[in-house]
């Protein structure tokens, strides 16, 4: 089964160039409304972007779904409980420091990096607690962003880093607190540099709500959700492989690679099958079989060749 | 020291069938919400979760009658037999929600969790202990197996030390709730090897006495 339709798009989808200009100055008036409009952290502002050829063929999940379970425990543990205390975060104004072995470090602001072209991604999202969703993201490569900071030749891994603001994000405060901060993940440098991986700024044609990551925020389709890392504040080009959160709370539960594999059980529940959110109800929750690679096997299990999948699960 | 005045013979048995009444009422509730949508997006795990949690609730309830007795003059023994049972139906619930609505009957899948999964192992073992103590939960077993009765019913020690570790084992990471709950069991359990001296120290007897 593949996820990956066959880049053919008709002139049709092609915008024109005049649309397409205007949407970046319309991007720049909706970016300056943003920064004035500083406070209102969660208000959520209309996105364009061109249609991708990455697009999975299911029925999207409802966008209340979308934007009211989620697991971003910086917000709490419980699955309601990010829509319900994100209230008070600021994703603007916002800048991401990219750094470490690349040839030209930099900052960028929110804005700048808007301007790089987005696109519309619908993708399949498996959570480790064995749930999925499909969920219509907006953003752009990771690949368009990391061209741009010239990563050297040494560099081979990508360290991601969530930010820490515990005085806006009650999950960071008080005792119990369920991970150490700030988060962490990590991926090869040619995961990475694939394709599919994108930063997102949007879901469901608007920015993203802060619950879902907002401002911006790695996607990772083929791999289990944690590894999509949320309100990205550094991306690190290093040679080590990243000390990356779940990982180092529980290495036997959450490895490094995390990719989506039905074959290798998490050592307290099976993989095989996964509840689609929003669909059946509760009396006809069926479940159905997870994908080797989220359904993503054509366009990425060439990456992990010869690597003992269970082994480096 | 009795704190609360005592309720007249006569609405003893209407209260431990009000008792019954009232913890039903979680269960029946969440499952109006499960049914109608008002679960969230993902009603069966949260149905599952929540009849769970009660269940280890009203275990709690049935180990802290003993020591409310002993140090808050509170008499409730006639309410252990209902939080119980009420504590095996939740058990029973939990079970079957997870068995029925969420792996589809799928008695591979389950029989694998069981096999497999120690958190699951240690859950239905604990539903195996239970099922001995409620069927006995009667006067008839009781007067019939006399000594081997209150030895039988201890097993509710084990079924609460197992009943916690499962939900450390089945969370993500223990938090405020989770500790609440483990940390209710484990003062309840710790109580108990306390209980003879604690018992002859508020007499004002020593706690050994010396062999003559």
């Amino acid at each position: 089964m593949s996820a990956h339709r066959p880049p053919h798009i008709p002139a049709s989808e092609i915008t024109p160039r005049e649309i397409y200009m205007s949407r970046r100055s319309f991007m720049g008036t909706a970016a300056a409304g943003l920064l004035i409009g500083g406070a209102g952290g969660a208000l959520a502002a209309p996105l364009t972007a061109s249609p991708s050829a990455f697009k999975v063929d299911e029925p999207l999940t409802p966008k209340e779904a979308v934007t009211t379970y989620n697991n971003f425990y910086e917000f709490g543990v419980n699955k309601e409980d990010p829509s319900q205390n994100a209230g008070d975060f600021k994703p603007t104004p916002w800048s991401v420091k990219v750094e470490g072995m690349v040839g030209k470090p930099k900052e960028f602001g929110l804005e700048e990096l808007m301007k790089i072209p987005l696109e519309d991604r619908t993708y399949r999202l498996r959570c480790v607690e064995g749930w999925s969703m499909v969920i219509p993201w907006i953003g752009f490569p990771l690949s368009a962003l990391l061209d741009q900071v010239e990563p050297l030749g040494s560099a081979k891994y990508v360290a991601f880093e969530t930010v820490v603001r515990p005085e806006e994000m009650p999950g960071q405060k008080g005792f119990f607190q369920p991970l150490p901060w700030p988060y962490i993940e990590g991926l090869r440098l040619d995961e990475a540099r694939h394709p599919l991986t994108i930063l997102a700024v949007g879901l469901y044609g608007e920015t993203l709500p802060n619950q879902n990551g907002a401002p911006i925020r790695l996607v990772v389709p083929w791999k289990y959700g944690f590894k999509s890392i949320k309100s990205i504040v550094k991306i690190s080009l290093v040679e080590q492989q990243p000390q990356t959160t779940w990982k180092n709370a529980n290495a036997r539960e959450y490895g490094f690679y995390s990719n989506v594999n039905p074959a290798v059980d998490h050592p307290r529940w099976s993989q095989a099958t996964e509840q689609r959110i929003g669909e059946g109800g509760f009396f006809g929750a069926g479940r159905r079989p997870t994908l080797p690679f989220n359904g993503y096997a054509e366009q990425v299990a060439s990456l992990y060749a010869g690597l003992d999948l269970k082994a480096n699960y | 020291m009795a704190v609360l005045p005592t309720l007249p013979r006569r609405y003893h048995s209407a209260s431990i069938w009000m008792l019954y009444v009232i913890g039903l009422c979680p269960a029946a509730w969440y499952f109006y919400l499960a049914a109608t949508g008002g679960l969230g997006f993902n009603p069966v795990k949260e149905f599952e979760h929540l009849l769970g949690i009660w269940a280890l609730r009203f275990i709690i309830a049935t180990l802290a009658i003993t020591p409310l007795r002993d140090l808050a003059g509170i008499n409730w023994i006639r309410y252990r037999r209902a939080l119980g049972l009420l504590a095996f139906y939740y058990v029973l619930m939990h079970f079957s929600v997870y068995a029925l609505l969420d792996l589809r009957l799928d008695l591979g899948a389950v029989g694998g969790d069981i096999a497999k999964r120690p958190y699951i192992t240690i859950g239905f073992a604990c539903l195996l202990l239970l099922l001995p103590l409620a069927l006995t939960s009667n006067n008839w077993s009781i007067r019939k197996l006399q000594q081997g009765w209150n030895k039988l019913h201890k097993l509710v020690y084990l079924i609460a030390a197992g009943g916690a570790f499962h939900y450390v084992l089945a969370v993500k990471s223990v938090t405020l709730v989770p500790f609440i709950h483990i940390a209710l069991v484990v003062l309840l359990l710790a109580y108990r090897p306390l209980r003879r001296p604690v018992l002859n120290w508020r007499r004002g007897k020593p706690a050994l006495r010396p062999a003559r």
